[in-house]
């Protein structure tokens, strides 16, 4: 389904033009409020890798907008799911919606907590290099699965639901190096345990995009992918609708 | 302290193991049909979802599917000149609800006609093809329409109590059918069936009221009543909950759903939504043809014809 598909198709051939309205203004919504979550993730990692205080500030005290965004998007959901109740597409659409603005609050919250984690360094550590690079891999993979969700395009949300093979194992490579680290110098414990919980913050944010990436497959297929390899998940996106 | 892993969230597993009853039946399209073909709705065997062993325990296994109560292979139905239905072929399972859903003028009604022979009051329609009931053609030439339509109730739209007492409502048929003789063996037919329709309860104190006097609810119960008396083995409703409110309508459902493991019922409804609470199966028809038959669930989360979906998500078709 292309950008244009999803306007033509789906937005706009409801014989109700305003439940037309309706869920055209939930699907935005989400990518609104998606660019929003993308930038509390971009702050938080460059207050870290770069010790920026202030951003760290910004990020912590932002996180509200978050929540909010996502409380207002449940009620608009809530209300067509009793207004509408809708069937099929139409259905799958809010759930997908529904799904997904609980997986951006939650990056929200490992942002925020990437924020405050970035409060306790007042100078730039070497320890922090590594965050920079999976911080970089995660932003992408959810800038991508947010792109997906746009377009609602299957094919790419199977291509950025693998790149979390890559955040897995870079996370991996982090903690296995940070122990290292702590085992030769106890004394850098506090300050690699901080480090350790961002990559794991950034790892969570991985699955979170995946996740969207299950939800786009769900809405456009109609097959509930979760829990399933990745070769099931492509398999099952590229296929025949059934 | 345990280090956190990169696997530790269940979104991360990749399982290939158990076979999950995702994917939806085949697509049992009546144009399409082959004869003897069974047209149920089957619980796929190919494409589902593979999940890990314990995620696809908790999923909902398809029941078994019921044996074919009405057996329709490739029905025409013309009213003279102008053919009403084309080539329907459906297996309708036994002890169950299928819903036949579509738009007004789409054949549902006149489909659910045929079953009970209701048509054949009206002279100028012509039937080709076969409907079976447990395997008898319905159109044969020794079937008798009387005995016909004591094995296929019906209930319409409208409550039609006959204008005589609740009892005589219930009574009338089965003396008629010779199914119970006057007097204590009436009685107790007369209480089993109004227990049956859920009714009992609000008139057994008044036995001897005229059933029109009862709410339209308690009209539409009545009447199920009197379609249960003679024990019939499918029961049809054409819209029975559609001129009732809210609250009838929910006893209404209570009762289909009570009534399912004992009856094969086949209901007509323009409400979807009613068709998808009380219907295991629904069958969506389309100017006069079946353009999609399959689980209830499939056919509201994800139709396979986009005729269907244009349909109940109320787009432009």
């Amino acid at each position: 389904m292309n950008d244009d598909d999803i306007e033509q198709s789906f937005f706009k051939q409801h014989i109700s033009q305003r439940f037309n309205t309706e869920l055209e203004e939930i699907h935005s919504r989400v990518l609104s409020m998606g660019g929003l979550v993308e930038q509390q993730l971009a702050d938080a990692v460059t207050a870290m890798v770069e010790t920026r205080s202030e951003l760290a500030e910004k990020v912590v005290t932002s996180d509200y907008k978050v929540n909010a965004q996502e409380v207002e998007l449940d009620e608009e959901c809530t209300e067509i799911l009793v207004r509408r109740q809708p069937t099929a597409s139409d259905l799958r659409l809010v759930l997908a919606v529904i799904k997904t603005i609980t997986d951006l609050e939650r990056i929200g919250d490992e942002a925020e907590r990437i924020g405050r984690m970035a409060l306790h360094f007042l100078e730039l550590d070497r320890q922090t290099a590594p965050i920079s690079e999976l911080g970089e891999h995660v932003r992408g993979m959810l800038h991508g699965a947010l792109d997906a969700f746009a377009r609602m395009d299957v094919e790419q949300a199977v291509r950025v639901a693998q790149q979390d093979i890559h955040a897995d194992s870079q996370y991996e490579v982090i903690v296995y190096r940070l122990m290292d680290q702590m085992m030769s110098s106890p004394e850098a414990i506090p300050r690699a345990m901080d480090v350790v919980w961002t990559a794991r913050s950034l790892e969570r944010i991985g699955d979170r995009a995946r996740n969207i990436c299950e939800y786009v497959v769900y809405f456009v297929r109609g097959k509930n992918v979760r829990h399933t390899s990745y070769e099931q998940m492509a398999e099952e996106a590229t296929g025949d609708r059934h | 302290m345990r280090m956190p892993q990169p696997n530790d969230n269940p979104g991360n597993s990749g399982g290939v193991a158990a076979r999950s009853s995702l994917g939806g039946a085949e697509l049992r399209e009546g144009s399409d049909t082959v004869e003897g073909e069974d047209h149920r709705p089957q619980p796929a065997a190919a494409p589902g979802v593979t999940r890990a062993p314990e995620i696809a325990a908790g999923h909902d296994a398809e029941e078994p599917t019921h044996p074919t109560k009405v057996d329709v292979r490739g029905l025409n139905l013309w009213y003279g000149e102008t053919q009403a239905l084309f080539d329907v072929s459906l297996r309708i399972p036994e002890k169950d609800v299928t819903a036949l859903i579509g738009p007004s003028g789409c054949g549902k009604s006149t489909f659910l006609r045929c079953i009970n022979r209701m048509n054949d009051l009206i002279p100028s329609v012509a039937i080709q093809g076969q409907l079976l009931l447990d395997e008898t053609d319905v159109y044969g030439p020794d079937v008798d329409v009387v005995q016909l339509r004591s094995r296929v109730g019906m209930v319409f739209q409208k409550p039609n109590p006959f204008p005589k007492s609740i009892y005589e409502n219930i009574a009338y048929a089965p003396r008629i059918h010779g199914l119970a003789k006057k007097g204590a063996e009436m009685d107790e037919l007369v209480e089993t069936s109004l227990r049956k329709a859920g009714l009992w309860k609000e008139v057994s104190d008044r036995l001897s009221m005229p059933g029109t006097a009862l709410s339209g609810g308690q009209q539409q119960r009545l009447c199920i009543a009197r379609a249960i008396a003679v024990n019939p083995d499918v029961i049809l409703m054409d819209e029975p909950a559609s001129a009732l409110d809210p609250v009838a309508t929910a006893t209404i459902e209570e009762l289909i759903d009570e009534l399912r493991s004992n009856y094969t019922i086949i209901i007509v409804t323009h409400n979807m939504q009613q068709a998808a609470r009380v219907a295991r199966y629904t069958a969506f028809f389309h100017l006069g043809e079946v353009i999609e038959y399959d689980d209830t669930d499939t056919i509201f989360t994800n139709p396979r014809q986009k005729r269907t979906e244009d349909y109940i998500t109320g787009r432009f078709g």
